[in-house]
């Protein structure tokens, strides 16, 4: 090679033409998969919707959404309101709240503004289900979930996912022996006081057969993703507390 | 002989034993206690690894004779970690649920100290053939280990293999449960790794004591 390759200036010009080509390589990628990428995340978001009424295909212990060529579909079908939520309980139609960001949300709240909390009616069967998306931190990055619950606070379904959990520890979050202990777990007291659950270590009942004791059992070596999942249970659906007081009333 | 020459061979063979990047050359530590809690996320890792190291091993080896010496370091780190987000943002638009499965790794990958050791010590001194081979070897290598000590740790950390129950149920007590085993919690943590990746280098060094440095 003639060029001497040690030399400041060539050092330089070499930095500054790798920035470029690199930057406008990785930019380029970016943008033009952006709308595929937007759109997968929008399926995702309603199969993990529809996933915590039932509507999924899952097998005895696996996770399985409905497919993606369906969901649109499924989604308009069963999901009968969209709704944003007043911290005072009143609510208003809105019939794309489910792109409502969660994690956009809590920050401007945290910034002093007003949250908008974005709740799902789903009707299957005759039952109706209220479905939440929640968010929150594990131990390496963010965690988030959909809760569905009946009018009285109940979980009837929970879905968790993760950014960046350990797998095999934190990640477990995500498995169906976990989530599926939520099913059944009381959020309320019984003079209506929010309670929440928390992910317990030695609360004496692996099997998860009371289900009135506001605690599952948390997973062996993921003591800060578990405490994560019960933070986000309590701070996210506490808000939705009112709401639920006003429904109960409207009902009765 | 065939496609490959007796040394070339030896670039893909020796990693897997003699000069292996996990227990020889003590590489890719962190990332082998990190995520062999599972099997099958030491396989995930494993094929990611595979793919990034060929591929970037051929990068660097191409630009080996331009790269300026005093800033290779980054350099090496801009193209493997330009690498990893391009093939995510790929793998999120065209196969969302593989990429959900990798999203985790990702982080793990670029900081793979595997990568960087074998960019800085083979790449930019071989041309890209050979440094395609080395990339593809030490990778094998790797996941060999990560597999092995994923083995152990499910087995009688979880007594599931790929997720798959192997020793019965330890709640309901059926299976090897029901004569009182129990499932060893500590084998879940990351410093039991470290131990069973010591038992192999010791078990390996006894074998070829030629591996043994006064």
């Amino acid at each position: 090679m003639s060029t001497n390759t040690d030399t400041n200036k060539y050092t330089i010009l070499f930095a500054i033409a790798m920035v470029v080509i690199v930057g406008s390589l990785l930019a380029f990628t970016a943008s033009s998969l952006k709308p595929n990428i937007q759109e997968n995340e929008r399926m995702e978001k309603q199969q993990n919707i529809l996933y915590v009424m039932g509507i999924n295909e899952n097998g005895p212990t696996d996770i399985k959404f409905i497919g993606t060529d369906k969901v649109a579909g499924e989604f308009s079908k069963y999901i009968s309101k969209q709704l944003t939520i007043n911290v005072d309980g009143s609510s208003k139609e809105n019939t794309e709240a489910y792109l409502i960001d969660v994690k956009k949300e809590q920050a401007k709240a945290k910034n002093g503004g007003t949250r908008e909390l974005p709740l799902f009616v789903g009707e299957k069967e005759g039952q109706t289900f209220y479905i939440i998306p929640i968010r929150g931190k594990g131990l390496w990055d963010a965690i988030w979930g959909y809760v569905a619950l009946d009018e009285d606070m109940v979980v009837q379904g929970a879905f968790f996912d993760h950014a960046a959990e350990t797998p095999g520890l934190g990640a477990n979050i995500k498995q169906r022996y976990f989530m599926d202990d939520f099913v059944g777990e009381k959020l309320l007291s019984d003079s209506g006081d929010f309670k929440g659950i928390t992910v317990a270590k030695g609360n004496n009942d692996p099997k998860n057969l009371t289900k009135d004791d506001y605690e599952v059992d948390a997973l062996a070596g993921a003591t800060i993703t578990g405490d994560g999942v019960s933070a986000m249970i309590k701070s996210d659906l506490k808000l939705y507390l009112p709401y639920f007081k006003n429904l109960k009333n409207q009902l009765n | 002989m065939g496609l490959l020459s007796k040394k070339d061979a030896k670039l893909i063979t020796d990693p897997l034993a003699d000069n292996n990047p996990i227990t020889i050359q003590v590489l890719g530590i962190c990332s082998a206690l990190a995520i062999t809690a599972e099997l099958k996320a030491s396989l995930v890792m494993g094929i990611a690894v595979l793919f990034v190291l060929g591929i970037g091993n051929v990068v660097i080896s191409l630009m080996r004779n331009i790269i300026p010496s005093k800033i290779r370091i980054i350099v090496q780190l801009i193209v493997v970690a330009s690498l990893v987000i391009i093939v995510d943002q790929v793998l999120k638009a065209y196969a969302y649920e593989l990429s959900k499965t990798l999203s985790v790794f990702v982080g793990l990958i670029i900081t793979n100290c595997i990568i960087m050791g074998r960019f800085e010590a083979f790449a930019l001194g071989n041309g890209p053939w050979k440094a395609f081979l080395d990339g593809i070897g030490n990778a094998f290598g790797y996941a060999v280990i990560l597999l092995i000590v994923g083995f152990f740790r499910e087995l009688l950390g979880s007594g599931t293999l790929f997720g798959i129950p192997v020793l019965g149920d330890p709640i309901e007590k059926t299976g090897l449960y029901s004569t009182g085993y129990e499932n060893n919690g500590f084998m879940l943590m990351p410093p039991m790794a470290l131990i069973i990746v010591g038992l192999i280098i010791w078990v390996q060094r006894s074998r070829n004591t030629t591996l043994i440095e006064d």
